[in-house]
């Protein structure tokens, strides 16, 4: 299983994986859980186990949120591998996040 | 919050500390409500908004921006300009929040501002905020891009503000007829308590900025059209209905620099007075207004002078040409001497200089020289009422305002009444040229004077290097001479009084000996009555001592005769 943590900065484990994630959340609202139910569907089918997901409540550490640049919930960062990547939205869009993570669309037809 | 309503207008609302914006509003934005500043690129919205936000954080209301177009950096050092102080508030009772999506940011589904506004309010509530700044907000809901979840994040935003009790400012861009071209603008208009549209126009190559109050629910408002300047201190309303004159009974007497002008206004200018001198190029409407700043200054008095398009250094150079040296005054410092240029922004905008000047140095006397410059660079309606506006200013504080027209023509009554200041000014001079005999004249007539018994004759006015001189009306044959022709009139007549006076010594002299005549004649005549009347008094002597003679011969005779003792009968 990968690891999915609600701490933030997994460092050691975000260094091992490699594919690493932050989503930031705002709490249990409705696109944020589905953002992040949505991101473990993707992480599942297409990186396997060399995946990390590092989450974060804005509403628990609001300031960290905006010195990251983070401003609407969900927002989903890809730390690694660069160049960084950077979604907004609860990801049904998956042709949208596929494209921009690289995949060929093809695959869906 | 259904009590809110219940509360008094006045109770609801917030000051913006914006001159001119608290009056048209009746008291500022709506408290705990969300106010819409919509207007195109320039507008001033975001200035605007700022504005707002830190007058209430200078006066207890922290405040919160959010940055959703400009880098706060970027904000803060335009402001900078304005001398509000952000880093020093920024310490304590400002915070901005950078909120500007980053260019290489995709979105996949759908988002909200649930995380953002719950961390607001933490943020809110650690600091005390009172007002927040959303700028601007359509850069957010672009991200959207469903006219639904749009709605449905404005209505969070708004619901948000009222549970906060936060005063919310919304800046949104609109195309330049103020239409909004998207849904969620009018439905953000729709959402807001008080809707300002704002605008950025050229007219005329001028620059102008205006703002109209679209709709404030619950309140009144004014809903003309009001222009904004975008001075030192930042954004003003200038334009706004006007606000009662002074009113104070007023007698003292404010002298013009120049002795025989006062006396021909029985005294001077009245204190608080606004004069009009107007006139052709060249008729020494700047040498009248520096008398004046000279004769204030002399006196001690603060004054300012106002120029266009003249470096101050050369309006100085200028006057002392004529005598009048200001520069120690400007040394001083009491006297300012400011020049604008004409012809980069509206009227108003030259109002909001012109005020601002007003509160900076605080004159008693005040020259504008001219002011045409500034209603000819605004070819607008609204200039019209700029004179006003003006006289509004000066009035309310007492300041004696003289200020001059420069007309293209040679007659007052033409062109001066186009600009409408002749109406509103106490008193009017006009100054003209007259040319003849291959000469061109300088005359001075006031045309008006409120309040005062003033002289209706022209004047020559002779400008020299000692300054101005007023002199004599010449009058002949019903015209008014001046220059050489006055000269030579002048002589003319000296020459025609001296034949006059010649004619009269003559005549005297004439006059002299027929009297000397006279009095002979009556000397001979009263001698001759001396010898008559001695003649007279001999003839009667001589009788009266015949009849004694005659008388003592008769008794001598009777006596010798003694026989008769009858009484000789005396009628012999």
């Amino acid at each position: 299983m990968p690891a999915i943590s609600p701490v933030p900065d997994s460092n050691q484990e975000a260094r091992a994986a490699g594919f690493v994630f932050r989503l930031y959340v705002a709490g249990e609202a409705p696109n944020s859980q589905l953002a992040l139910r949505n991101l473990k569907v993707l992480c599942n089918d297409h990186y396997r186990d060399d995946y990390h997901i590092d989450v974060v409540d804005v509403l628990l550490s609001p300031e960290r949120a905006w010195t990251e640049g983070v401003i609407v919930t969900p927002t989903v960062v890809r730390l690694n591998p660069e160049p960084g990547i950077r979604i907004i939205g609860n990801l049904s869009n998956t042709d949208q996040v596929l494209s921009v993570l690289g995949f060929a669309i093809q695959a869906n037809d | 919050m259904p009590n809110a309503r219940m509360q008094h207008n006045k109770l609801n609302k917030v000051l913006t500390g914006i001159r001119g914006l608290d009056d048209i509003t009746n008291g500022g934005f709506p408290r705990g409500r969300a106010t819409l500043l919509a207007g195109g690129p320039g507008s001033g919205k975001t200035v605007l908004a700022l504005q707002a936000l830190v007058n209430g954080a200078k006066n207890g209301e922290p405040g919160i921006f959010v940055a959703f177009e400009e880098d706060s950096a970027r904000i803060v050092a335009n402001a900078a300009t304005f001398g509000w102080n952000l880093p020093e508030l920024e310490k304590q009772s400002l915070f901005f929040l950078d909120a500007k999506p980053r260019p290489d940011v995709v979105c996949a589904g759908q988002f909200d501002l649930a995380g953002l506004l719950a961390s607001l309010k933490a943020k809110a509530d650690q600091m005390g905020a009172k007002r927040i700044v959303f700028d601007s907000i359509d850069v957010l809901l672009s991200l959207l891009n469903d006219s639904l979840a749009e709605r449905r994040e404005l209505y969070r935003l708004s619901d948000w503000l009222v549970s906060c009790g936060l005063t919310g400012i919304i800046t949104c861009k609109n195309n330049d007829s103020g239409q909004t071209n998207l849904d969620y603008q009018d439905f953000l208009q729709y959402m807001v308590d008080c809707a300002i549209f704002l605008r950025h126009d050229l007219e005329n190559r001028v620059a102008r900025r205006t703002l109209r109050i679209v709709k404030y629910r619950g309140s009144g408002f004014y809903a003309g059209e009001v222009a904004l300047s975008l001075g030192d201190h930042g954004i003003e309303v200038v334009s706004f209905p006007l606000m009662p004159a002074y009113d104070r009974d007023i007698t003292e007497r404010v002298s013009s620099g120049v002795e025989r002008l006062d006396s021909m206004l029985g005294g001077g200018y009245y204190r608080g007075a606004a004069v009009l001198l107007s006139g052709a190029p060249g008729t020494a409407k700047t040498t009248l207004c520096g008398s004046f700043v000279l004769a204030a200054c002399a006196r001690g008095e603060r004054a300012l002078f106002v120029g266009f398009d003249e470096p101050a250094h050369e309006i100085v150079r200028n006057l002392r040409s004529v005598g009048i040296d200001l520069g120690p005054h400007v040394a001083s410092g009491l006297l300012h001497i400011q020049s604008i240029r004409s012809s980069l922004t509206g009227a108003e905008e030259h109002i909001g200089t012109l005020r601002n000047l007003l509160e900076t140095h605080q004159p008693r006397c005040f020259v504008i020289d001219p002011l045409s410059a500034i209603i000819n660079s605004d070819a607008n309606a609204s200039r019209r009422r700029m004179p006003e506006q003006l006289l509004a200013m000066t009035k309310a504080t007492g300041v004696t305002l003289v200020c001059s027209s420069l007309l293209n023509g040679n007659d007052a009554l033409d062109e001066s009444t186009d600009i409408q200041v002749s109406t509103v000014a106490d008193t009017w001079i006009h100054l003209s040229y007259d040319v003849l005999a291959g000469e061109r004249n300088r005359a001075l007539t006031i045309i008006k004077s409120r309040g005062t018994e003033h002289s209706n004759q022209v004047r020559e006015l002779i400008l020299s290097g000692s300054g101005i001189t007023l002199t004599d009306v010449y009058q002949a044959d019903g015209e008014v001479l001046m220059g050489t022709a006055r000269w030579q009139k002048e002589i003319s007549e000296k020459d025609a009084e001296e034949h006059l006076l010649a004619g009269v010594e003559h005549k005297r002299k004439e006059l002299e000996l027929a009297q000397a005549e006279v009095n002979a004649r009556i000397e001979v005549l009263q001698r001759g009555m001396a010898v008559k009347r001695a003649e007279l008094e001999m003839l009667l002597a001589a009788e009266v001592s015949r009849l004694k003679k005659t008388s003592r011969t008769h008794q001598a005779l009777w006596g010798k005769r003694s026989g008769d003792s009858q009484k000789p009968a005396s009628d012999c």
